[in-house]
C-alpha cells in the first residue's frame, strides 16, 4: 500500500469535473421530470380531473315502482308486492361454490337457481350484487338473518315483485313479467337498466313495457375504491310507472272461462262501438305468477310440451278457417258488389257442381235447402248459396271485399306479435305453395274453408263492424292510463276507425239473416237464442280439422276428441243496439251450434243482464280479500 | 448546576458544529412535507405522523452522530461494516418476513431491512477500496469493484427487492464515475448494458416482467397490475397547478390509490399541492443534491469525496425513479420518494447517509491527507 503513489490534486480535480457533469445531468433530468408533471397536471388536467371525479362519483340507479293494472271497473288485476331476494357480491366472497353449498343448507336452492346465478355471474361485474334467489319465504329470511355472520358478501334485500291477483285468468291478456336477462339488457342498451329486476315478456306487460316501467332515477353517490358508498351527492328521483286501466271486465272474463268448462279454445268480446276488448280468453291457461321470479325447468317443460298448448295465445297468434262464420261477410260482399239482392233466390239441391267437374260441393242437409234467399242462406247456413256467390264474385273481387272487412291483415290490437291470418288468393298460393289457383278453391273459400286462416281477433273485429254500421274499428285492451295515484285517468287516443262503405240497408239485410239464425225455427242457432230477453244476431260455424278434401258432412261427434271439428260462433247483441260482439272458438267442440254458441250466449247474458248489484260487489270484495292474503 | 448546563450546551454546540445547517434545513423542509403527506394519506390520523416523526428524530440523532464521526474512523470501519451488513443478508432468507418479498428481519422490538444498510455500506466499501487504488480505475480495479457491488446486488435481487438492488448498483457506479472512470469505458459499459437488456429480461421474475409490460401499456390491465399506475396518474393529474389542497386528496382518502403512504406517497403530495408543490419540492431536492456534491468536492480526501458524492447522486436516483414511476414515466420499481414515503429503515438510512456527507465536509480541516 505504501508504494502506491496517488496524485491527490489530480483526483480532486477529476472529482470536481465529474461532479459538475453529474449535477448538470441531474438538473436536466429533474427539469424533464417536472416537465412531465407539468404535462399531467396542467396540460392534461381536465382529463385527469374528470377521471378522478368519475372514479369517485358513481351513478346508482333507483328502481321505479311498476305501474299497476286495473280492469274497466277499477278492480286491481296486477300489482307490486314487496319481497326479499338474496344477493351475493362476488368480489366479497372468497369461495363462491362453498358459500352456495352452505347457503343451500339454510334456504332451498334449486338447480335452476344455481344455473341462473352462474350465468349472471359470468355476465356481471365483480362488485355488483347478483341475485341468488328471488322471493325468499319468511322462514328463509329469518333463518338467514340468524346465520348472516357466516356469509360475508351475501345479503338479503327487499324489492318489489309483481303479483297477478287472478293467476291464470289473464294469462293471455296481461301476460307476465319475468327476470330481466342479459339479452333484455342488451336490447335496452343501457347498463342502468340492470337495476330493473323484471321486464314485461308477453301480453300487455310487454306491449306497454315502457309506460309500465316508469323512469329510472339515479343517485350520484360518492364511493371508495371498494365500491362502498360514502354519501349521496345528488338525487334524481325515479318516476313510478304508468298505471293502466284495461277495458276488460273482470266479471265477463270470469263468466267466459266458466262457460268453457272443460273445453279448450278461445273467446273474445268487444264493445262494437268503441273497439274495447271486454273479455279475452285463451284456454287452457296457466298461472302467470310462476314466471315472475323464474319458473322451474320442470314446470316450464310441462307447460311447453302440453299438447293442449297452454302457453299459446290463441286469439293473437292462433288461427282457424272461419268456416260458415264467413258467410255473413260473403253475403255483404254480394250485396255491396251488386251481384245479389237480399231477396234473390238460389236453389240448393244438396250438392253443387262446377261445370265439367264430377266432384260435388255439398250442403249440410243431404237433400238440400230448396230455394233460399240471403236471409235463409245465413240462417240455415246454406253452402250452395255461397259456392255460387263466391264463383260469381270471382276470387279477385272476393278478396277485395274480404280484405276491406279486415281479413288477411292484423287488427292493430295493442299487443305484440299479432298474426295476420291467411286470405286465400292466387297470389298467396303462388307465393307460398308455388301452384296455380283452381276455380274449386274459389268455391270453398265462399264457405270459409280451404286456405283460409283467420284469427279470432279478426273475426270479432269484423263482427263488430257488422254491429256498428260498417266501421272497421281498431281493437284496444288498455282504456285509460294515469301516472301517479292522485292524477286523473286519461283516456288513450283511439285510432281512427274506417268505414267499409256498406249501406245501412245492406248491413240490415245481413243483420236480419243473423237474427234469423238465432231466433227463427230453422236457424242453426235457434237453440242458443231460445228464451233470450234480447235479440241476438249470430252465426255458427264448424271447421273440420282432419281433411279439407274428405266428406264435409262427416259427423263430428263420432270422431275422437282431438280430431273433432272446431266449433265457431260469432254474434252481437242486443241486435238493435249492439253492446257486445263476441267470437267463440271451441277446439274439438263438434258443431258450432252445440258448443261454441252456448258459451257465447252465457257471455252475452253475463254482460247484458242486470246482475244483483250488491252480491256482485260483495263478491269482488271477497275475491280481493282472498287474493291479498298470503 | 449552571456549570453542568453550560457544559451540556457546550457539548451540543460542539456536536452541531459538525452539522451543515443549509443542508439540514432543506432536509427538515422535506421531512415536514412528509409529515403533512402522511397525515392526509393516513386518513387524517396522527398515528402514522407520529411514527414517522419518531423515525426522523432517530434519523437526525444518527445523522448528528455520524457527522461527528471522523472520516478516518469511517474509513477504517468500512470493510467491517460492509462485511457485517453483507452477512446479515442470508439471514433474511431464513428468518425473513414481509408481504410480497422477505425484506425484513424481526429483531423482537422492531424490524430492520438489512438491504437498507447495504445502501450505506456498499458506497463506504467502494470509497474505501477506490481510495487505495490509482485513479482513474484500472480494469482490475473495475473487476474488484464489480464484485464489491455484485455480491450484495445478487443477494438483494434474490429477496427479491429490485428497487434496493438498483440503488446499490447506482451507488457503486457513481463511485466509479466520480473516481474518474474513463469516458470511453463508460461508453462501452453503457453499450454493453443496452445490449444486455433483452438477455436480462429473460432472468427477470414474472412480477417484474408484468411490471414492465404494464408500464409499457397500463390500460392492458386496468383492474390488475395497471391499476396502481392509472390511479396514480389520475391522482397527480387531477391535482392541477395549485393542487386540491392539504387533506383533500380524493384518490388516497377513497382508497383508489394503493400504497399511498409508501411508494405512492408522492402522488398524494402531487394531488394535494399541484404542480406548484412538485416544482418546489424538486427545487429543494436539487438544492440538497447540489449542496451535498459541493460538500463532497470540498472534502479533502478521496474516501470522503467518493463516499459523499456517491451518496448524493444515489439520493438523486431515488427521486428520479420514484418520481418517474408514480407518474408512469418509468416502470414500477420499489423505490420510495426519499424522506417523503413512509418507512423507518429508509428514513434512518437516508439521514445516516447525509450524516456521512456532513462528516466528510466538516472534518475537511483536520484531514488534509489520508
Amino acid at each position: 500500500m505504501a508504494t502506491l503513489i496517488k496524485n491527490q490534486y489530480y483526483e480532486a480535480e477529476l472529482f470536481r469535473q465529474r461532479s459538475f457533469v453529474a449535477l448538470a445531468v441531474a438538473f436536466i433530468l429533474l427539469a424533464l421530470l417536472s416537465l412531465g408533471y407539468f404535462k399531467l397536471q396542467v396540460i392534461m388536467f381536465d382529463d385527469y380531473q374528470q377521471m378522478a371525479n368519475s372514479n369517485r362519483v358513481k351513478l346508482k340507479p333507483t328502481m321505479p315502482a311498476r305501474g299497476v293494472i286495473y280492469d274497466r271497473n277499477g278492480v286491481l288485476l296486477a300489482d307490486n308486492v314487496s319481497a326479499y331476494r338474496m344477493e351475493l357480491i362476488p368480489e366479497q366472497v372468497k369461495n363462491i361454490d362453498q358459500t352456495l353449498l352452505q347457503l343451500g343448507e339454510i334456504i332451498a336452492l334449486s338447480k335452476d337457481d344455481l344455473n341462473r346465478f352462474r350465468r349472471a355471474k359470468d355476465n356481471s361485474r365483480k362488485f355488483l350484487p347478483i341475485a341468488v334467489k328471488l322471493r325468499l319465504s319468511e322462514d328463509e329470511v329469518a333463518r338467514f338473518a340468524v346465520n348472516r355472520f357466516r356469509f360475508p358478501g351475501v345479503e338479503v334485500t327487499p324489492y318489489l315483485t309483481r303479483r297477478y291477483i287472478y293467476g291464470d285468468l289473464f294469462a293471455h291478456v296481461i301476460g307476465y313479467v319475468a327476470r330481466l336477462d342479459e339479452q333484455d339488457l342488451k336490447a335496452l342498451g343501457d347498463e342502468r337498466y340492470s337495476v330493473l329486476s323484471h321486464t314485461g315478456k308477453t301480453g300487455i306487460e310487454r306491449a306497454y313495457e315502457e309506460q309500465l316501467r316508469g323512469t329510472i332515477g339515479y343517485e350520484e353517490v360518492e364511493t371508495n375504491a371498494r365500491g362502498r358508498s360514502l354519501g349521496v351527492l345528488k338525487r334524481h328521483v325515479s318516476l313510478a310507472g304508468t298505471d293502466l286501466r284495461l277495458s276488460i271486465d273482470l266479471d265477463l272474463q270470469k263468466a267466459t272461462v266458466e262457460a268453457f268448462g272443460e273445453f279448450t279454445g278461445s273467446a273474445v268480446a268487444v264493445d262494437p262501438k268503441t273497439g274495447e276488448i271486454l273479455a279475452m280468453v285463451s284456454l287452457p291457461s296457466f298461472d302467470t305468477n310462476f314466471f315472475i321470479n323464474g319458473i322451474s325447468t320442470n314446470d316450464y317443460v310441462a307447460l311447453s310440451t302440453d299438447p293442449s298448448q297452454p302457453l299459446f295465445n290463441r286469439n293473437v297468434r292462433g288461427g282457424t278457417p272461419p268456416g260458415s262464420t264467413i258467410k255473413p261477410f260473403v253475403a255483404l260482399a254480394g250485396l255491396e258488389s251488386g251481384l245479389r239482392k237480399p231477396e234473390d233466390k238460389v236453389f240448393s239441391s244438396g250438392e253443387f257442381f262446377l261445370p265439367g267437374q264430377r266432384r260435388g260441393y255439398r250442403d249440410a242437409h243431404k237433400g238440400g235447402h230448396g230455394w233460399v234467399d240471403l236471409y235463409s242462406s245465413i240462417a240455415e247456413s246454406v253452402n250452395t248459396y255461397y259456392y255460387k256467390l263466391a264463383l260469381d264474385l270471382g276470387i279477385k273481387r272476393f278478396d277485395y271485399y274480404m280484405r276491406r272487412y279486415g281479413f288477411g291483415r292484423p287488427t292493430g290490437i295493442d299487443l305484440v306479435g299479432e298474426a295476420s291470418g291467411i286470405l286465400p288468393s292466387p297470389e298467396w298460393k303462388q307465393k307460398n305453395l308455388k301452384q296455380p289457383w283452381f276455380t274449386g278453391e274459389t268455391v270453398i273459400a265462399g264457405i270459409g274453408q280451404g286456405y283460409w286462416v283467420v284469427t279470432p281477433l279478426q273475426l270479432v273485429q269484423a263482427t263488430a263492424s257488422l254491429a256498428n254500421g260498417g266501421h272497421r274499428i281498431p281493437l284496444r285492451i288498455v282504456k285509460q292510463t294515469h301516472t301517479g295515484i292522485e292524477q286523473p285517468w286519461i283516456s288513450l287516443v283511439q285510432p281512427k276507425s274506417t268505414s267499409f262503405g256498406a249501406t245501412k240497408a245492406q248491413l240490415d239485410a245481413v243483420k236480419k239473416g243473423m237474427i234469423d239464425t238465432m231466433h227463427s225455427r230453422r236457424g242453426t242457432g235457434y237453440a242458443i237464442g231460445l228464451n233470450s230477453p234480447y235479440l241476438i244476431a249470430g252465426k255458427t260455424g264448424t271447421v273440420q280439422k282432419i281433411s279439407r278434401k274428405g266428406n264435409i258432412s262427416l259427423d263430428p261427434k263420432k270422431l275422437p276428441l282431438h280430431l273433432r271439428h272446431q266449433a265457431l260462433f260469432i254474434g252481437y247483441a242486443p241486435a238493435d243496439d249492439p253492446k257486445i260482439a263476441v267470437i267463440v272458438v271451441v277446439e274439438h267442440g263438434g258443431y258450432g251450434s252445440s258448443s261454441a254458441g252456448p258459451i257465447a250466449r252465457k257471455m252475452m247474458d253475463a254482460y247484458l243482464l242486470p246482475k244483483p248489484v250488491l252480491d256482485a260487489e260483495l263478491a269482488i270484495k271477497q275475491e280481493q280479500d282472498k287474493a291479498l292474503q298470503p | 448546576m449552571i456549570n453542568a448546563l453550560l457544559r451540556l450546551q457546550n457539548i451540543t454546540q460542539r456536536f452541531f458544529s459538525r452539522v451543515d445547517l443549509p443542508l439540514l434545513l432543506a432536509l427538515l423542509f422535506i421531512m415536514m412535507v412528509s409529515l403533512l403527506v402522511q397525515f392526509s394519506a393516513g386518513g387524517s390520523s396522527l398515528q402514522p405522523v407520529l411514527a414517522q416523526a419518531a423515525r426522523f428524530v432517530l434519523g437526525i440523532v444518527v445523522l448528528v452522530l455520524l457527522a461527528n464521526t471522523s472520516p478516518a474512523n469511517l474509513r477504517v470501519w468500512a470493510p467491517w461494516v460492509y462485511g457485517v451488513t453483507l452477512a446479515l443478508m442470508p439471514l433474511v432468507f431464513i428468518f425473513g418476513s414481509g408481504r410480497s418479498a422477505n425484506l425484513w428481519l424481526n429483531l423482537g422490538v422492531f424490524y430492520i431491512q438489512p438491504g437498507e444498510f447495504l445502501k450505506l455500506s456498499v458506497p463506504m466499501m467502494m470509497a474505501w477500496y477506490l481510495n487505495k487504488q490509482r485513479l482513474p480505475p484500472s480494469w482490475s480495479t473495475l473487476l474488484v469493484s464489480a464484485i464489491i457491488v455484485g455480491v450484495p446486488f445478487i443477494l438483494i435481487a434474490k429477496q427479491p427487492d429490485f428497487g434496493t438492488g438498483v440503488l446499490v448498483v447506482a451507488a457503486g457506479a457513481f463511485s466509479l464515475f466520480l473516481a474518474g472512470l474513463q469516458w470511453r469505458r463508460i461508453l462501452v459499459f453503457v453499450a454493453l448494458g443496452a445490449a444486455a437488456i433483452p438477455i436480462a429480461y429473460q432472468f427477470l421474475m414474472q412480477y417484474q416482467k408484468d411490471r414492465i409490460n404494464v408500464f409499457l401499456n397500463p390500460e392492458s390491465a386496468p383492474q390488475g397490475a395497471g391499476w396502481n399506475i392509472i390511479q396514480s396518474k389520475i391522482a397527480i393529474g387531477s391535482g392541477g397547478f395549485w393542487g386540491k389542497g392539504w387533506g383533500k386528496s380524493t384518490q388516497a382518502s377513497l382508497d383508489f390509490l394503493p400504497e399511498h403512504s409508501t411508494d405512492f406517497a408522492f402522488s398524494v403530495f402531487s394531488e394535494e399541492w399541484g404542480w406548484f408543490g412538485v416544482a418546489l419540492i424538486f427545487l429543494v431536492y436539487f438544492f440538497i443534491i447540489a449542496r451535498s456534491l459541493w460538500m463532497a468536492m470540498n472534502s479533502k480526501d478521496t474516501f470522503s469525496r467518493l463516499l459523499a458524492g456517491s451518496m448524493a447522486l444515489t439520493f438523486f436516483i431515488y427521486i428520479l425513479v420514484n418520481g418517474g414511476m408514480v407518474a408512469g414515466f418509468l416502470p414500477v420499481v420499489g423505490v420510495p420518494m426519499p424522506l417523503i414515503s413512509y418507512g423507518g429503515t429508509s428514513a434512518v438510512s437516508l439521514l445516516a447517509g447525509f450524516g456521512l456527507i456532513m462528516s466528510a465536509y466538516s472534518h475537511r480541516k483536520y484531514l488534509s491527507d489520508n
